[in-house]
């Protein structure tokens, strides 16, 4: 009899083991996959280094439109200097 | 100053566009990872051809009804900026591809159908600098824009919908809405939308304006 209760109670145990087993076993395996998520350049944004490729991108493209800016003046002089 | 107000908007939305393509966040996919920014880069080039490319017939339309040397310069270099804006979106998604497709070009009907709509605009250059007397060449090559727009354009947009494609707006596909543009983004594309099609009429003018002056300057010294 106390044979019978052993083994009853083990029997229930290892189901719950099995059962929680079954629970966390795909969380374990969500875990292992977030680092697994597509790479993005977040190391770069992390170290704050790609602030200085915006900031270069940013002069380079400031500089162009400067030009642009400098070249429409010019020509609204000169579209001027021909009209008089 | 007042009258250009649309310059100003460019130059802002430019600067804006360069920051913030960079630095917002975008949605996390496979294989395009942070390549997804080349959208705010690469199809605001096809955006501004288009529009640049309406204004081109536009002026073209217009020189056919009252033929003036204005319109057909005018008409020449929002062509010549489309054509330019044309093939830097070739070569940004050639490189495009060749990091996310794994080649520089694949024979998908967009990109196929894109180029033969650059090859047909190329004709229109080969065509204009084909002519000695001006006025045919103002003529003959406004007509010739006319019907390279109408052929262009469904090579760009309604031929690669019909067939299977890679391409995002093709293939049935609707472009980037369905799945990836989402909020962030769209604060980014529409911005650099504008500002790249307005940097095309910025550039078309100012090359339209040196060719006003080019032809005015002849006419004083044949006076």
């Amino acid at each position: 009899m106390k044979n019978r209760l052993r083994n009853q109670v083990s029997g229930w145990l290892s189901r719950a083991v099995l059962l929680l087993l079954a629970l966390l076993l795909p969380m374990l395996r969500a875990a292992a996959q977030t680092p697994n998520q597509p790479e993005m350049a977040d190391a770069l944004r992390g170290s704050g280094k790609i602030y200085v490729v915006v900031a270069v991108i940013t002069v380079v493209l400031a500089g162009l439109l400067f030009f642009l800016i400098s070249l429409d003046r010019k020509l609204t002089r000169l579209e001027k200097e021909l009209e008089e | 100053m007042k009258k250009n107000w649309w310059k100003a908007l460019s130059v802002v939305l430019l600067l804006y566009v360069a920051v913030a393509g960079l630095l917002m966040p975008v949605p996390r996919l496979a294989i395009l990872n942070e390549t997804i920014r080349n959208l705010y880069f690469h199809v605001p080039m096809w955006f501004g051809m288009t529009f640049i490319l309406v204004a081109s017939v536009y002026y073209s339309v217009r020189y056919l009804r009252t033929p003036t040397p204005a319109l057909d310069i005018r008409a020449h270099e929002a062509a010549r900026t489309g054509i330019l804006m044309g093939f830097v979106g070739l070569a940004t998604g050639s490189i495009w591809a060749k990091y996310t497709w794994g080649e520089w070009w694949t024979n998908d009907p967009k990109l196929n159908g894109a180029a033969i709509a650059m090859l047909i605009y190329g004709a229109y250059l080969v065509l204009r600098s084909s002519f000695t007397d001006e006025q045919q060449r103002a003529r003959v090559s406004a007509i010739y824009n006319i019907f390279a727009f109408a052929t262009a354009m469904p090579l760009f947009y309604i031929l690669p919908r019909l067939t299977d494609s890679l391409h995002p707006g093709a293939g049935g596909n609707p472009a980037f809405a369905k799945y990836d543009l989402d909020s962030n983004m769209r604060l980014v594309f529409y911005p650099a939308v504008i500002g790249w099609t307005l940097l095309a009429f910025w550039l078309a003018q100012l090359a339209s304006r040196v060719s006003l002056l080019k032809l005015k300057v002849y006419e004083k010294q044949i006076a």
